[in-house]
């Protein structure tokens, strides 16, 4: 049937929870679109048969590959901006420098456009004002306490905290 | 903190006059943006004064707490490797230290401490607010980019906009860069007539429609409530002055935009 590979690509992310990133799937992707460019190719074919041959009844087959072409494509592009959306989210979650293990997921496109996401963020923050602007990644939570431990004040350890580098000492 | 910041406000007839606020006055008026935004489904008009000022006012208070401060000796337990990381985030702040001298340090601590505590505590929660209140923008902005310039493309001159200039040039960017990453992945190996993507109808829209609780700062007359169904007929309400309404975003957004009401 159509679409099967298309629809799997979907159902791959439906699966990955929320903030998970599986691994590009560049096969997939790459099968599908050979799919649509055997569907158009039948297609324009047929389409030449309807019209110059008289054969009016090719048309409904005509549609119904139109539509799978569709849904391939919609399938597709949705699979490619929802991965979009949860690497945005890493930005936010991680900082500018990505764990190696989400790294490798990553095909190198989704690199480069993480790379101009976070420069376009880095700029937009800057220009807050003062000398450095506001960096919005921080103070993600309302401040309970000030210090921690007495030592380091919170705003500038958060996250090195969720790095991993740093740990909350609450005894 | 007695000095009064500038605001430039909107009179009635759309010049611009000037109007100061007191700093409490300022960081009520960035709580109470920070609210609608909050919980507008829609990307709301942006406000720019109010960011600029506080930012100023965030500096400014930086600045008095920075002359009070005594510097502290950090106790990091962190391996060297981490601790060259950390010192490019601020030098003088990352010195390793004995417990003696911390202990030194704290009995050194003047009376004045605790109002720079304070005063560190408001400016903690001030910058939560803002960062809230922008990252909030940015999401949205985010989450429905096509719309919001569009929206940007079609205003007309005078109408004020939903997004600061760097929030505008971020939205392009962030356009531009999802469309090029799109189309080089995939759209330019699809056949030639299904490489274009309406980002417009592909990107949903805010949802309008969604309920929000709104309490009322200033009384409204007449406010016409459209049906949700066919059988229901539309009907007109007032607004008294103090009470709370869980109702349609879509029927109130003007007076969101007004601050006749208060989103909660």
């Amino acid at each position: 049937m159509f679409c099967e590979k298309a629809m799997e690509l979907v159902r791959e992310l439906h699966r990955a929870p929320e903030g998970q990133l599986p691994a590009f799937n560049e096969d997939g992707l790459r099968q599908v679109l050979e799919e649509m460019k055997a569907l158009y190719e039948q297609n324009q074919s047929d389409v030449n048969e309807a019209k110059s041959g008289g054969r009016g009844d090719l048309i409904p087959t005509i549609k119904f590959r139109h539509c799978s072409l569709l849904r391939n494509r919609r399938c597709t592009v949705a699979y490619l901006y929802d991965r979009l959306l949860r690497i945005r989210a890493l930005r936010w979650e991680y900082g500018s420098v990505l764990p190696n293990a989400l790294r490798f997921h990553m095909s190198a496109e989704e690199m480069e456009w993480f790379n101009h996401y976070k420069k376009s963020l880095a700029t937009y923050m800057r220009s807050l004002g003062g000398d450095e602007g506001l960096d919005i990644t921080q103070d993600m939570k309302p401040p309970k306490s000030l210090y921690i431990e007495h030592f380091l004040p919170r705003w500038k350890c958060e996250q090195l905290i969720r790095q991993g580098i740093l740990e909350h000492v609450l005894s | 903190m007695a000095e009064e910041l500038d605001l430039m406000g909107q009179d009635s007839d759309g010049g611009s006059e000037e109007v100061v606020l007191t700093p409490a006055e300022l960081i009520e008026r960035l709580e109470q943006a920070w609210m609608n935004e909050k919980f507008a489904p829609e990307l709301l008009e942006s406000k720019c004064e109010i960011v600029e000022c506080v930012m100023e006012q965030l500096e400014h208070m930086l600045s008095t707490v920075t002359k009070h401060e005594i510097p502290v000796n950090i106790w990091i337990s962190a391996s060297h490797e981490q601790s060259k990381n950390m010192s490019s985030l601020a030098p003088h702040f990352f010195r390793r230290a004995t417990d003696r001298s911390r202990e030194e340090n704290l009995r050194r601590a003047r009376k004045g401490d605790l109002k720079v505590s304070i005063h560190r505590m408001e400016m903690e929660r001030i910058r939560y607010v803002l960062s809230s209140y922008l990252r909030c923008r940015l999401t949205k902005i985010e989450k429905f980019f096509p719309h919001v310039l569009e929206k940007e493309k079609t205003r007309r001159e005078g109408e004020s906009s939903s997004l600061s200039p760097e929030e505008f040039a971020f939205a392009k960017e962030y356009m531009a860069n999802t469309e090029t990453y799109l189309k080089n992945v995939a759209l330019k190996h699809m056949p030639p007539n299904l490489q274009k993507v309406d980002l417009l109808r592909s990107v949903p829209k805010p949802d309008l429609d969604s309920y929000v609780f709104l309490r009322v700062k200033e009384r409204q007359e007449n406010i016409l409530v459209e049906p949700e169904t066919d059988e229901q007929r539309d009907y007109v309400i007032d607004l008294e002055e103090g009470s709370q309404h869980l109702i349609r975003y879509k029927t109130i957004a003007p007076l969101v935009a007004s601050g006749a009401v208060q989103l909660i």
